[in-house]
């Protein structure tokens, strides 16, 4: 069979530039992994108007790529355009997992594909294991409990959190190959009539290797330029607390925490965040977490690795101070 | 217009004591208080403010345990006219596949205009039903909205959709599927006056036999997924607590950092 009968496929979701995103860099890594231990085929699949560079790009991951052309997906919400070819593909080539990205895109496809097939998903995994069949483990009631699961059949979709895995190219590059569609986009199109570009765009959050985050302590939109700064001086993207967001101080796009994103940064540099629970569960499992606080007993006192008691005003600038006289 | 919000009851995260049941993993629901799921929350507040511009109603659609309409009628307080709740011992333990075949077909009895949902929930925090019901049902899909202006003159509705880099402009057909963001604004806290009427609004209860859901079966027994075990995560190490002039703990951030090969 084309796709290989009991494959392992992997959602190739593009940027928006076009290029392939960097979870599908480290999605794609980790189904090669899987594939490995378990003995199946991994294949890529790319789904859009102009699928070339992502499809080259994610066959520096995979032995195989299979590309579809589909046009409409240029000015039109992508998702549920992408996840029906998927599931008509999937039912045709039979593969036994789809894996993807755990990102607004990879949600809309894997609802809509799980919708069409009937296929299970299991969600946000934080680690992949292989024991005849995806085993996945899961950070549940923020973070108090690790769950580990697995899907009841031999089939099923598994969402995967970004900095997960490390992306690393195969040892060779693999093929892409275009695969011609079959059938007609059932469902409903829905046109994207506009686009309009954030006035200063801030660096995507979800998969920034540093983040730089300001909660109510910061005091308003002046108190996150220090912030913005300290990101800037380490290479990262800016975060923010629910309190902050909604205070109007920074948009919601960088928001972390329950109503926000989920993170998983090597460094977390919180700056007048408390730590209350709601932000917690979305960037507890950051490599380092780093607090600046004037409360010793805020939460976030209990499980930063480092915590620095002092007035942020006056710390985040001598921070900035030193990591630039270290930069020379 | 008619807008139908999906809600959610969750246990309260900031309890702090949500627990899974030791025998089967599954979420020890009775054990916590639930809450309106805080995402839906935000739809329902869209869709308020939607029908309070526009005129109409607000119903709820929620598939969840006996004890739902407690929560529920936290929802009606906040201004929804009525609810539909979807309970059955089946349901207990459902997936996201089957929450979503019952959600779809339960749609399909409903009257309405728009359909919104939270972008995912606090304890499952799958994310995936709305889209999965939106397909089912056939329904023009816009997700992830900061800005939502319907036009009931022309039938349409057009959507600022969170992309990363700004925002899409989607415009549809209603009815249509749109999925909430906290950037639409702050639910509003229940009014007395909200609390006293939740009480007297009507919550139609239904079990799985009421719901054409079809073939195959749903519900707990067929779930595609199974929890194998649960353990509290490796404790973090020890926090080290810096205190002192801001140079100082400056310095000391920084040789931290580098000692762990960060910069």
């Amino acid at each position: 069979m084309a796709g290989g009968s009991g494959a392992i496929w992997v959602h190739g979701e593009l940027a928006p530039d076009g290029s392939l995103a960097k979870i599908s860099t480290e999605v794609a890594t980790l189904a090669r992994q899987l594939g490995e231990a378990g003995g199946r085929d991994v294949v890529g699949v790319v789904v859009a108007a102009d699928s070339g560079a992502a499809a080259t790009e994610l066959a520096r991951f995979v032995p195989r790529v299979l590309t579809v052309t589909e046009p409409a997906t240029a000015d039109h919400a992508a998702g549920t355009i992408v996840a029906q070819r998927l599931a008509a593909m999937i039912e045709d080539q039979q593969p036994a997992y789809l894996l993807a990205g755990a990102g607004p895109e990879g949600r809309d496809v894997a609802g809509v594909v799980s919708a069409l097939t009937g296929w299970g998903v299991l969600v946000n995994a934080i680690g992949v294991t292989w024991d005849d069949g995806p085993v996945v483990s899961m950070s549940v009631f923020g973070g108090k409990l690790t769950t580990s699961s697995r899907l009841t059949s031999d089939h099923g979709i598994v969402t995967v959190r970004p900095n997960v895995v490390t992306a690393e190219p195969a040892a060779a590059p693999g093929s892409a190959e275009v695969v011609a569609t079959a059938g007609e986009l059932r469902l409903p199109k829905v046109p994207i009539v506009d686009r309009v570009e954030a006035a200063a765009l801030a660096a995507p959050i979800e998969e920034a290797r540093i983040i730089v985050a300001g909660g109510r302590g910061v005091g308003g939109p002046d108190g996150f330029k220090v912030v913005e700064e300290l990101a800037a001086a380490l290479g990262g993207a800016v975060g923010a607390t629910r309190a902050a967001v909604d205070s109007g101080w920074i948009p919601y796009a960088q928001q972390i925490g329950q109503t926000g994103k989920i993170v998983k940064p090597a460094l977390y540099l919180a700056l007048g965040i408390s730590g209350a629970i709601q932000h917690k569960v979305g960037m507890q499992t950051a490599g380092t977490i780093v607090a600046v606080n004037r409360d010793p007993d805020a939460p976030i006192a209990e499980f930063a690795d480092l915590v620095v008691i002092g007035d942020l005003f006056e710390v985040a600038p001598a921070l900035l101070a030193a990591l630039r006289a270290r930069a020379g | 217009m008619r807008i139908v919000v999906l809600v959610k009851p969750v246990p309260d995260t900031a309890s702090g004591g949500e627990r899974l049941r030791p025998n089967d993993w599954r979420l020890d629901r009775p054990a916590v208080p639930a809450v309106v799921n805080a995402n839906d929350e935000y739809a329902l507040e869209a869709a308020l403010k939607l029908t309070e511009a526009h005129g109409g109603e607000v119903v709820l659609l929620s598939m969840a345990g006996a004890n739902a309409p407690e929560t529920m009628r936290k929802a009606l307080a906040m201004g929804a006219a009525s609810g539909t709740l979807i309970t059955d011992d089946q349901l207990g333990g459902s997936d996201t596949v089957s929450t979503t075949r019952v959600l779809a077909a339960a749609l399909r009895d409903l009257e309405y205009d728009l359909v919104l949902a939270g972008a995912d929930t606090s304890d499952g925090g799958a994310g995936v039903v709305p889209a999965g019901v939106a397909a089912l049902v056939g329904l023009p899909y816009l997700s992830y909205a900061a800005k939502i202006e319907p036009d009931p003159a022309s039938g349409t509705v057009r959507v600022h959709r969170i992309s990363p880099t700004g925002y899409e402009v989607l415009e549809a057909p209603m009815p249509a599927l749109i999925v909430a963001t906290q950037a639409l604004g702050e639910p509003r806290y229940p009014s007395l006056k909200g609390i006293m009427a939740a009480r007297s609004k009507s919550l139609d209860t239904k079990s799985l036999a009421d719901v054409a859901v079809g073939d195959p079966a749903v519900g707990g027994a067929v779930a595609t997924s199974a929890v194998l075990g649960a353990e509290a995560p490796p404790p973090r190490a020890a926090t080290r607590v810096v205190r002192g002039p801001a140079d100082e703990a400056a310095r000391e951030v920084v040789a931290f950092l580098t000692e762990r090969r960060i910069i």
